[in-house]
């Protein structure tokens, strides 16, 4: 078996603040292989995108890696100096945000913004890093790129900027990329667009994504995996279809069962009742027990390790077999 | 952009009108100047010749438009003290201001973005909190209090630096500058200082402010996911957009640097236009006060010109809003 180019172990990311230590995430454990696109689904607060910033060793102060590892194709990154770690980001991983309005510095030519960054990790001389700036610009789509690079980021509408961060992200082949909600901001249409253009280049490039979203449809659309995460931890992890068609969490049942379908026939979109617990005041036992129909004694003292259950992993006391012999 | 150039440079015309009518009206109400040139024993006949002479005794309009016409070509009139022209008066004092003024904005901008980029980037460091002790004192202390105490030190108690005056000057052509003796130069470093502190504490207080807004701004976010230096996120990206509202801050306080001369000329004994200003006013020597607003103004004006198109110069943004309005 090859080695998977990420590698996440039981990670566990916290925020000091004054007077307690919250948890963002905690045991999250996952692998994508080559060209494989693991899309991370969950509510907002769910964890997906420090998972993210963690992997990419962006977590600022008072946040910090509190436990676990994280491999990338075989190495571990989780420790290294600061120095090391950033010569990876970029070059090794590269990512995308959520904003593309906001994500390129409005006082630079794009041009000169992807220029640096490919000279900051490649060794080219300036001709050769514009010339292969301008092929990124074709590569992710930008019509007349050798005039456009010289244009400034509020001369391009959203998508198109969304196209250049793109361009940014993957200007030095990185092996991972990890876009953090790549088109919440854009409007549908574009969306479909940019979806296929990450599709399409982790296909040609053989590179992994890891696709964090809140968005079901992208994931299904897009993803090889998917692991829906809840409350810090990740509750179902398992390929895509699966997943979508037999979900197996209570809260991934919820989840699915709250998206509308066209076909349908017209009843009542499912709703998980309540909301996530805020990270101060996580229950003991399964964090997601106040709201599952499912509950019994055992969920609310113990928490559930992922169990593997045919091509899925989850953590659910329900799958427990001492738990169904018990019962 | 021509036509914003222009539109803002007519603006400033109309600016420029509106104080000349206000220096014109100096004339007809701080009394009559005529008394303040003849002695008390003069006779009325020799008066009333003086006043023909001046052109006091046209209709009012008729003085206002001659002072206006003159006005436009630098001729202020004649000094009522030093009976002089105003405007060889204000040339011949000018360079001392303007040199004083360059110095002191030179001092406050280096020193000013240094220490807010650095108090900005290492906020818990020792030096941090004492370059925050020091803006607390340039910002509150006045400017004269600053002079007279760096005079009691550096020239009293040390005896350093020279405690009055401009120190040997070099003549170049109408200008003047003591930018090349070793006495010039040392008698520039306390007026600068005095005159730069103020500006110096709020350039480093607004640097700091913004650096620390843009370092949490999601371009710098992506610049750093990106892998770049930390050299070049905090000095390349950082820097540049911490320094559109500085520029603008650092130009219009060149103005008040130039007004705020005043103070520090007289502690200093500073040979400017500010000292002759003061002096002006002793003697209500109304052609210099009037010359002097309207030499300050067209300097305020013209900053406030420059700083618009500099602006633009530096943020593309408002450049292609400028050329495409809307």
């Amino acid at each position: 078996m090859t080695v998977p180019v990420l590698s996440v172990r039981n990670l566990e990311v916290e925020f000091l603040t004054r007077s307690s230590t919250l948890r963002a995430i905690s045991g999250v454990s996952f692998d994508i292989a080559k060209g494989e696109v693991l899309g991370v689904v969950g509510e907002s607060g769910a964890g997906k995108s420090v998972t993210g910033l963690a992997v990419i060793g962006l977590i600022d102060p008072p946040g910090r890696i509190a436990r676990g590892e994280i491999y990338l194709s075989g190495m571990r990154i989780d420790h290294l100096p600061p120095e090391e770690i950033r010569r990876i980001r970029g070059k090794r991983i590269g990512m995308i945000f959520q904003d593309p309005l906001t994500s390129l510095n409005p006082l630079y030519r794009i041009g000169d913004q992807i220029v640096e960054t490919i000279r900051t990790h490649m060794n080219l001389s300036e001709s050769a890093a514009r010339k292969r700036a301008i092929d990124l610009l074709a590569e992710v789509g930008i019509p007349a790129p050798e005039k456009r690079i010289d244009a400034y980021p509020h001369e391009f509408s959203g998508g198109m900027r969304q196209r250049v961060v793109i361009a940014l992200a993957i200007c030095a082949e990185p092996e991972l990329i990890i876009a953090d909600e790549p088109t919440t901001a854009l409007d549908v249409s574009v969306q479909a667009q940019i979806i296929s253009l990450i599709k399409r280049l982790g296909r040609d490039h053989g590179t992994a994504v890891m696709l964090v979203t809140h968005d079901m449809g992208v994931i299904a659309e897009t993803s090889d995996r998917v692991a829906v995460m809840y409350s810090g931890r990740i509750a179902e992890i398992g390929p895509v279809q699966d997943v979508v068609q037999n979900p197996l969490h209570p809260y991934a049942k919820g989840l699915m069962g709250a998206i509308p379908t066209l076909a349908g026939e017209e009843k009542r979109l499912v709703q998980i009742p309540g909301s996530m617990p805020r990270l101060s005041a996580i229950p003991p036992g399964c964090s997601f027990n106040p709201r599952c129909a499912f509950a019994f004694d055992r969920c609310r003292v113990e928490r559930p390790e992922p169990i593997r259950q045919g091509s899925h992993a989850v953590a659910c006391h329900l799958y427990d077999e001492a738990t169904e012999t018990a019962a | 952009m021509l036509a914003f150039t222009l539109r803002r440079a007519l603006q400033a015309i109309g600016v420029m009108i509106a104080v000349g009518v206000i220096a014109f009206s100096m004339f007809r109400f701080a009394g009559d100047p005529v008394n303040q040139i003849v002695s008390l024993d003069t006779p009325a006949a020799e008066r009333e010749a003086v006043r023909t002479s001046l052109g006091l005794d046209d209709p009012v309009p008729v003085q206002f438009a001659r002072y206006f016409v003159n006005a436009a070509q630098f001729k202020f009139g004649v000094s009522y003290q030093f009976r002089q022209p105003v405007s060889n008066l204000l040339m011949e004092r000018m360079p001392a201001t303007l040199e004083l003024a360059a110095c002191a904005t030179v001092f406050a901008m280096v020193f000013g973005i240094l220490m807010g980029v650095y108090s900005a980037l290492r906020r818990d460091t020792l030096l941090t909190k004492f370059f925050q002790a020091v803006s607390l004192i340039g910002i509150s202390l006045p400017t004269f209090l600053i002079g007279i105490l760096l005079i009691y030190l550096f020239s009293v108690t040390l005896g350093w630096l020279p405690s009055f005056g401009r120190g040997d000057v070099v003549r170049i052509g109408w200008w003047t500058t003591g930018l090349f003796t070793l006495s010039g130069l040392k008698a520039l470093i306390m007026p600068s200082i005095t005159l730069g502190l103020f500006q110096m504490t709020l350039i480093m207080r607004l640097v700091r402010a913004e650096m620390l807004e843009v370092l949490r701004t999601d371009y710098i976010r992506f610049a750093r996911a990106r892998g770049l230096t930390t050299r070049a996120i905090h000095f390349g990206h950082a820097l540049k957009n911490t320094l559109v509202p500085v520029i603008t801050v650092a130009g219009l306080q060149f103005g008040s640097v130039i007004a705020f001369a005043i103070i520090t000329e007289t502690v200093f004994q500073w040979p400017g236009m500010g000292l002759l200003f003061v002096q002006a006013v002793q003697n209500v020597d109304i052609p210099i006060m009037a010359a002097y607003l309207l030499m300050v103004s067209l300097i305020f004006v013209t900053i406030n010109l420059v700083v618009d198109i500099l602006y633009t110069i530096v943020d593309p943004r408002l450049r292609s809003t400028i050329s495409r309005p809307a």
